[in-house]
C-alpha cells in the first residue's frame, strides 16, 4: 500500500522541493542586497524569453540528458558512477578522432560514426573501474572519481602533444572539416518556417538525447537485461540466487553508462565547438548526478530535470552578465536545488505522507 | 492477593503509518511468574515489548511498574525501572570478555579496573544465586550460543533487573540448550523474578509459563492460565480459526536416486571450511529433512546446490554431474537440470521486495520461453501466469501488481512456492519453508510439499524447526559443524536423540 498517490510522488514532491530551493535562493539574493524578483525575471527571460535563450537552455539540457541517463542506469544497478566527467572527456577524444581522420561524406553519417566512437571511448573509460569493482571489489565511487583526474591529464597530454596543429599556441585540436558540421536548431527549423536564433548552439544532438531517453526507458523496463540490472540493484543476494552473474551485470551496466556519458561529446564537441578543447565537459558530468537524483533515475524524470538544469545554467549566465550578482551565486542556487531535490527529499516527503494519511483516514471514518 | 502486578499495561496503542501495530492492549503480569506472549509474526509482540523497553513511544496508554505509573522514554529508563531485555540477536561485543561485556554501559567510573573487580564479585554471587555459571574471562567469540545467551541474562541481572523480557530465546539453541535455559528461568522465578517470554512456539509456552497472552493483528485476543488451556486452543486464538497441527501423509514410496552428493566440501569467503565432506542421497518420492541448529552448514549446502557458491566434491542430479565452480550464473543451468529452490531467506534471496508480484513470479525464470519475446520480457504473459498462480496458491490479496513487500510473510512465501513448485521440478530444495509464516499458511505449505513428494519428486528440506522436520521428513539427516552426524527414520527416533546429534554428541546407536 503506497501512502501517497502517484501524482503526488512524481510531481508534488519535486515541485515543493524546487519552491523551497527558490525561496532560500531569494533570501540569499536579498541578503547580498539585490532584488530577487528582478533576478528571477532576468533568469526566466534570459533562458526562456527568446529563441536565443532557449537555444542555450536546450544545448545545456542535451549535455545533462546524456550524463543524467548515464548516472541513472548505473543507479538502477546500485552503482554510483561519478565518472561521467572523465567518460565524457574521453567521448570527446573519440569524436575528435572520428571527425578529424575519417572523411565523412555527409553530416548524418558523421553523426552516427562520431556517436559510436564517443560511446566506445566513454564505455572503455568506464570499463576499467567496472572491472575493478566486479573482480576486485574496489569501490566504484573511488575509482570513477580517480579516473576523472586521469582523463583530464590524458586529454591534456593528447591535446598538447598529439592533436595540436603545428604552430598553434592553443592546446586544442584542429577545427573539424565542414562536412561534419551538425545542423543547429536554426538550420533544422528554418525549412519548417520557424525562425530560431542563428547563434544558439542547440543542435540535432538534442534529438539523439531524446532518443536515448526513450531507448533507456525501454532497456530498463522492458528488456530482460534491464530486469536483471534492476534485480541486481535491489538485491545482490537475490540476483545471485536467480542465477544472474554479478560480474556480467556490473560490466554491462557500466559500459552502457560510460557510453551514454561519452555520447555527450556529439553535442558539445561536434555540435558546438567543432574542435576538441581542454576541459570541454565543463562539469556536465557532475550535473548529471543531480539530474539523475532529481529525475529519480527515470528517463522521463531525467529529461525534465535536464531541461530545468539547462534553464538554471543559462539563466545563471545571464544573471552574472547583467547584474552585480556574482557568478558564484549561480552555483549556490544550483546547489540549493540539488540539496532540496536530492538530499532533503524526505523533509518534504514525510509531512506530505502524513497529510495524505490523515486525509485518507478522515475519508474512511 | 494485594500485591501489585510487576507490570501492568493499560490501553497501549501504537501505529506506524497506516499500520496499527498495537491496539488498546492491556496486560497484567504478577511478580514471580513466567508470562508468555504468543502470536504470529507481525502480531505486534515485538512492538509491545519495544514500547516497554523504551524503543518506541506508545501513542496512547499507560505503563505501571510495581504499581507505580512509569514513563519509559528510553532504554536507560527501562533499566532504571528494573526491566532487562534479552534480544533475539544478542548485543554482545565479540572480542570482549564476558566480564567486559557485562559491565559495558554500566561502568562505575572513569577507571575500568575497580569496575571489573566489582563485577567479578557480583558475577560470582549471581552465578551462585541463580545457577548461572560462566567463565568470566572467556572471549564472547569463543563461547557457545547458549553461553552467550546466559551472558545476556547476566547483563540484565547485573543491572538489577527483576523483570526479564526474553524475545524468541530458543531460536538459536539446540533442544538441550533450550532445556537448560528453561531450567534457569524456573530458578529465576523461584527467586522472585518476573519473566516475560515472547515466542511463537506453542510447546515452550505450554512447558514453562504460568499465564499466557495471545496476540493477533495488534490486539490481545486472550489472556489465560496455561494450566487451563491446550495447544490447539492457543493455535485457534492465534489464527482465528481451527488449524491442523499435524501433517496428514501416507508412507513414502521412494524410487530412483535423484540427488547424489559425494564428499562435498565448501569454504566460505574467509576460507573457513563450512561443509566438511557431506554424503547424502535423495530419492524420487521422498522428503529428506536436514535437521540442525542454524549456522552448521545447512545454508552453504543449499547455496552450492542452488548454484551460487563454490564447492568441491561430486554432485549428480538424475545421474548428470553438476558444475560446482559456483560462478553465480550456474543458477540458470541448475534450473535447466530440473532443480527448483525455495531459499531460506525469501526477503534476501527469494524475492525482490520492491518488485511487483508478477515480476517476482518471473524471477530466475526470466529467460524462459513462455516469459519472453526476443530480448524483451513478455509482461502480459507473466502477469496472466501470475494471476493463475495466485489463485491456485491462494495468495492474498490476489493482485499481481502489488509489490512483494506489501504481502504478509505467508503470502510472500506462497508466491515463491508457486513459482518454484509449478516448474514441476525433479528436485525441490526448500529452506525454512515456514519461517515467519502464519500458522494458517503453514498448513497449506506443508500440504504442497507432501503433494510434490507424492507426485514422485525428490525434496530436500532444511529447517531449524525440529517439529517441522519430524512432521514432513521420510528420512532425517542431522548436521553439525559441517558434518552429517547421522541419518534416522522419523519413526525410529525422537527429539531427544536428534537434539544430541544436533549438539554434536555422536551417535550412540
Amino acid at each position: 500500500m503506497d501512502v501517497m498517490p502517484k501524482w503526488a510522488e512524481v510531481i508534488l514532491v519535486p515541485l515543493i522541493s524546487l519552491l523551497l530551493a527558490a525561496v532560500i535562493s531569494a533570501l540569499v539574493i536579498l541578503a547580498i542586497g539585490e532584488d530577487p524578483v528582478a533576478a528571477a525575471k532576468l533568469m526566466v527571460t534570459g533562458a526562456l524569453g527568446s529563441t536565443y535563450g532557449w537555444g542555450y537552455t536546450l544545448y545545456y539540457a542535451t549535455n545533462f540528458m546524456f550524463t543524467g541517463l548515464a548516472v541513472s542506469i548505473a543507479f538502477h544497478a546500485r552503482l554510483f558512477n561519478i565518472g561521467g566527467e572523465g567518460q565524457a572527456a574521453l567521448g570527446g577524444l573519440g569524436v575528435a578522432l572520428a571527425c578529424l581522420y575519417i572523411p565523412w561524406p555527409h553530416w548524418s553519417l558523421a553523426l552516427v560514426g562520431a556517436a559510436v566512437a564517443a560511446g566506445l571511448f566513454g564505455a572503455a573509460w568506464a570499463a576499467m573501474p567496472a572491472y575493478l569493482q566486479a573482480r576486485r571489489g574496489s569501490h566504484i565511487v573511488i575509482t570513477t572519481i580517480m579516473f576523472n583526474f586521469i582523463a583530464a591529464s590524458l586529454l591534456n597530454y593528447v591535446l598538447v602533444n598529439l592533436l595540436r596543429p603545428k604552430g598553434s599556441m592553443d592546446p586544442a585540436s584542429a577545427r573539424f572539416p565542414d562536412a561534419v558540421h551538425l545542423p543547429t536548431l536554426h538550420e533544422l527549423l528554418a525549412p519548417l518556417g520557424i525562425a530560431f536564433s542563428k547563434s544558439a548552439p542547440a543542435n540535432v544532438s538534442l534529438l539523439v538525447a531524446v532518443a536515448a531517453c526513450v531507448f533507456l526507458w525501454f532497456l530498463i523496463w522492458r528488456t530482460r537485461l534491464g530486469y536483471e540490472i534492476r534485480s541486481f540493484g535491489h538485491s545482490e543476494s537475490a540476483a545471485k540466487y536467480a542465477g544472474m552473474p554479478p560480474f556480467k551485470i556490473i560490466m554491462v551496466t557500466m559500459l552502457i553508462s560510460g557510453a551514454l556519458a561519452g555520447m555527450m561529446a556529439i553535442n558539445n564537441v561536434m555540435g558546438e565547438a567543432e574542435r576538441l578543447v581542454l576541459n570541454s565537459v565543463e562539469g556536465a558530468g557532475f550535473i548529471g548526478i543531480a539530474v539523475a537524483l532529481m529525475g529519480r533515475s527515470h528517463p522521463l524524470g531525467v529529461f525534465i530535470a535536464a531541461i530545468l538544469f539547462g534553464f538554471l545554467y543559462q539563466g545563471g549566465a545571464e544573471l552574472a552578465l547583467w547584474t552585480a550578482i556574482p557568478r558564484e551565486l549561480i552555483v549556490v542556487i544550483q546547489a540549493l536545488v540539488i540539496l532540496f531535490t536530492g538530499a532533503l527529499d524526505n523533509m518534504v516527503r514525510m509531512p506530505l505522507e502524513r497529510m495524505f494519511l490523515a486525509l485518507r483516514m478522515r475519508k474512511e471514518v | 492477593m494485594t500485591t501489585a502486578p510487576a507490570i501492568e499495561l493499560k490501553g497501549i496503542s501504537k501505529a506506524f503509518g497506516p499500520v496499527q501495530a498495537n491496539k488498546d492492549i492491556s496486560i497484567r503480569v504478577m511478580p514471580g511468574t513466567i508470562h508468555g506472549i504468543i502470536g504470529e509474526n507481525g502480531a505486534g509482540k515485538s512492538t509491545l515489548m519495544s514500547i516497554l523497553y523504551g524503543f518506541y513511544k506508545a501513542d496512547k496508554g499507560e505503563i505501571f511498574i510495581k504499581g507505580y505509573k512509569t514513563q519509559i522514554p528510553d532504554s536507560q529508563a527501562a533499566i532504571a525501572a528494573g526491566i532487562g531485555m534479552v534480544f533475539q540477536h544478542f548485543k554482545l561485543v565479540e572480542n570482549f570478555t564476558v566480564l567486559e561485556n557485562i559491565i559495558l554501559g554500566a561502568e562505575d567510573g572513569r577507571w575500568l579496573k575497580p569496575s571489573i573487580a566489582k563485577a567479578r564479585r557480583t558475577l560470582l554471587e549471581l552465578s551462585e544465586d541463580y545457577g548461572l555459571s560462566v567463565e568470566p574471562d572467556a572471549l564472547i567469540q569463543d563461547i557457545g550460543v547458549g553461553m552467550q545467551q546466559r551472558v545476556e541474562i547476566l547483563k540484565a541481572l547485573y543491572r538489577q533487573a527483576d523483570i526479564l523480557i526474553l524475545d524468541e530465546p530458543t531460536g538459536v539453541l539446540t533442544p538441550a540448550e533450550a532445556d537448560q535455559l528453561f531450567r534457569i528461568l524456573d530458578r529465576l522465578r523461584a527467586e522472585g523474578k518476573t519473566i516475560i517470554l515472547i515466542t511463537h512456539k506453542l510447546r515452550e509456552i505450554m512447558d514453562t509459563t504460568d499465564t499466557v497472552s495471545v496476540m493477533r493483528r495488534g490486539e490481545m485476543t486472550a489472556t489465560v492460565k496455561t494450566a487451563e488451556t491446550s495447544p490447539a486452543e492457543l493455535a485457534e486464538l492465534m489464527v482465528g480459526r481451527k488449524v491442523l497441527l499435524r501433517v496428514d501423509k501416507t508412507p513414502a514410496q521412494p524410487k530412483d536416486v535423484v540427488l547424489d552428493i559425494k564428499d562435498l566440501h565448501v569454504r566460505d569467503e574467509k576460507g573457513v571450511e563450512r561443509l566438511k565432506g557431506i554424503n547424502l542421497t535423495v530419492r524420487a518420492g521422498e522428503v529428506l529433512g536436514i535437521a540442525g541448529v542454524a549456522g552448521n552448514g545447512q545454508s552453504e549446502l543449499l547455496e552450492v546446490l542452488g548454484g551460487y557458491a563454490e564447492g568441491t566434491g561430486n554432485i549428480t542430479v538424475n545421474g548428470q554431474p553438476l558444475d560446482l565452480t559456483g560462478k553465480y550464473s550456474d543458477g540458470q543451468s541448475r534450473r535447466a537440470h530440473g532443480i527448483a529452490h525455495v531459499p531460506e531467506d525469501r526477503q534476501r534471496e527469494g524475492l525482490i521486495m520492491e518488485f511487483a508480484a508478477w515480476e517476482n513470479v518471473a524471477f530466475g525464470y526470466h529467460h524462459d520461453e513462455a516469459y519472453r519475446s526476443g530480448a524483451l520480457m513478455d509482461n502480459t504473459a507473466i502477469r496472466e501466469d501470475t494471476e493463475g498462480k495466485m489463485e491456485r496458491f491462494d495468495v492474498r490479496p490476489p493482485d499481481p501488481k502489488l509489490a512483494a513487500k506489501n504481502f504478509s510473510g505467508g503470502n510472500q512465501q506462497k508466491i515463491v512456492l508457486a513459482r518454484e513448485i509449478e516448474r514441476n521440478p525433479d528436485l525441490l530444495l526448500i529452506g525454512q519453508p515456514t519461517r515467519g509464516v502464519d500458522i494458517g499458511a503453514i498448513e497449506f505449505i506443508h500440504q504442497q510439499i507432501i503433494a510434490l513428494r507424492d507426485k514422485g519428486k525428490a525434496v530436500l528440506l532444511v529447517s531449524v524447526e525440529l517439529d517441522e522436520i519430524m512432521a514432513l521428513s521420510d528420512r532425517i539427516a542431522v548436521m553439525f559443524d559441517g558434518h552429517i552426524m547421522g541419518e534416522r527414520l522419523p519413526s525410529q527416533t525422537d527429539e531427544k536423540e536428534l537434539g544430541l546429534l544436533m549438539a554434536g554428541i555422536g551417535a550412540q546407536k
